[in-house]
């Protein structure tokens, strides 16, 4: 096995795609429903969609994936700017993040 | 010395280089870079949006009442007017992806590439065919 | 006479005595068919003969004469003075490299890179010239010509935020000549060269920026490479961490 297998950046730049397709396709819709159309009174909504288990799984796909798209982004972004972040903590901070994201998204909807 | 006669060049004296640093700035100073900075930023938007909107199906553990009230707070005009930048930040990513993904993943026409145009066109075309689903399916089944 | 002229800022370095470069300005005739090599040519011919800078073919094959014209990667033969009608034209070493006096940068990192992704055909077992020659259909041909055309100019180095950050980064030029050996049929180094390119240094670097492509001027999009490259990398991985006991 070639010794670049121990790398593990294409692991978070697949998450970074994948991340990537489901904030390209659906993240949009989701901020003129959720974000301005619901709040602003011209659609309302109990939330009571949410219960639906297929409902559950689409807004875990939703919600957690994106969370690895910003991660890989964001690590990559605040050394770009030089902002005098050491790389190691930076890197455990997004990605950490992200796990930390996803491991939130799963216990709220396994109560709802 | 280098020895021209087996191939190998001479190399400078790295003492007399000027080694050039590169700005802290250096993404202000070209459109191109400046929108690339955007294009990374909106990530953080994203992510936020998202954070915002499980706080917001977290209320519902709590009862309807709660999620109403959740509901109401982002009606303020920080929070409308943040949820816009995060749309215009959303439709930037969206866009820059797709003009990708013809770029990263080439479609074949037949014996060829299918030209990048055409893949962004049919990019939009999903994009918007599976929002306009999103969008009647929520209001069809809201509850 | 009165010809028209027009101004050249000319960055200048002299190794061992100037702690920094600085910039002369000087006045050259303002020619409609003239390029910005020419008036520096006619710089070093009638008026400053220290000037030094690299340039060769003067039609855009060779790759020598880059540099940054008004802060833009340009080969120098290919940049028109009367597309700077009107203005000051700064020209300067190209960004991201060493420079060694004047215009002439150092090129030698571009240079090891390209020999460290072996950008030339790998074969496994090499075919005896009894066998006859490699044959190719014209889509084979069609999958990995275009990243043919670079002329390692560099510019794309220079366009190139990336590098310009990280100097260990391997760069567009060199990662999209990895390709263009890994899409040819007749390679076999794919493995040789993952080794290099699957680095942290290697295509994981690239945060598609994309100018590397907008200046390069044989239209090679050395960008299209290393997502592509990324892409092929990506599934390997997976392949290899998902399915172990699969053949290579």
């Amino acid at each position: 096995m070639s010794s670049t297998n121990k790398n593990i950046e294409p692991l978070w730049w697949g998450l970074f795609s994948a991340g990537g397709v489901v904030a390209a396709f659906l993240v949009p819709v989701h901020i003129l429903i959720f974000g301005l159309a619901v709040p602003l009174g011209w659609i309302p909504d109990t939330g009571e969609l949410f219960h639906h288990p297929l409902v559950k799984i689409y807004l875990f796909v939703l919600i957690a994936l994106p969370l690895y798209h910003w991660a890989h982004r964001f690590n990559f972004t605040v050394n770009d700017m030089r902002l005098g972040v050491p790389r190691g903590p930076l890197a455990l901070l997004c990605y950490g993040g992200a796990i930390v994201g996803t491991v939130m998204t799963l216990w709220v909807l396994l109560q709802l | 010395m280098g020895d021209k006669m087996n191939g190998t060049a001479v190399r400078p004296d790295k003492s007399k280089l000027y080694y050039p640093k590169m700005p802290r700035t250096w993404w202000l100073q070209k459109p191109a870079y400046l929108l690339f900075m955007l294009r990374e930023l909106s990530s953080v938007f994203i992510a936020i949006f998202l954070i915002v909107f499980l706080v917001q199906i977290y209320q519902l553990t709590k009862g309807p009442d709660a999620y109403a009230a959740f509901v109401q707070k982002l009606s303020s005009p920080g929070w409308i007017l943040f949820h816009i930048a995060t749309l215009l930040f959303a439709l930037l990513h969206s866009v820059t992806w797709f003009q990708s993904t013809a770029v990263v993943m080439p479609l074949k026409l037949g014996e060829h590439e299918m030209p990048r145009k055409l893949v962004f066109a049919l990019n939009i075309g999903a994009w918007v065919a599976v929002s306009a689903v999103i969008l009647i399916l929520f209001l069809a089944f809201r509850g | 006479m009165g010809e028209e002229t027009i101004t050249l800022n000319v960055t200048r370095y002299r190794p061992g005595e100037d702690r920094a470069p600085r910039t002369q300005a000087y006045s050259v005739p303002y020619r409609k068919d003239w390029v910005v090599l020419d008036a520096l040519n006619h710089i070093k011919d009638q008026i400053d003969g220290t000037l030094s800078y690299r340039w060769s073919c003067r039609m855009g094959v060779c790759g020598s004469c880059g540099m940054m014209v008004n802060g833009v990667p340009k080969l120098t033969c290919a940049a028109f003075l009367r597309d700077y009608h009107g203005q000051e034209i700064r020209v300067e070493p190209l960004v991201n490299f060493p420079i060694i006096r004047d215009l002439v940068i150092d090129m030698n990192d571009f240079m090891d890179k390209l020999k460290s992704v072996k950008s030339w055909l790998v074969r496994k077992v090499e075919k005896p010239v009894t066998e006859g020659e490699y044959r190719q259909t014209p889509a084979e041909l069609e999958a990995f010509h275009q990243f043919t055309q670079c002329i390692n100019c560099m510019l794309c180095y220079a366009a190139c935020p990336v590098y310009g950050l990280e100097p260990e980064f391997l760069g567009p030029a060199a990662i999209a000549l990895a390709y263009r050996y890994n899409m040819d049929s007749r390679d076999q180094g794919r493995d040789l060269r993952r080794e290099v390119l699957g680095t942290h240094h290697g295509v994981w670097e690239c945060t598609f920026v994309g100018e590397c492509s907008e200046v390069c001027p044989k239209h090679v999009d050395p960008a299209a490479a290393i997502q592509r490259t990324k892409v092929d990398l990506a599934k390997d991985w997976f392949k290899s961490v998902l399915l172990p006991w699969g053949t290579r």
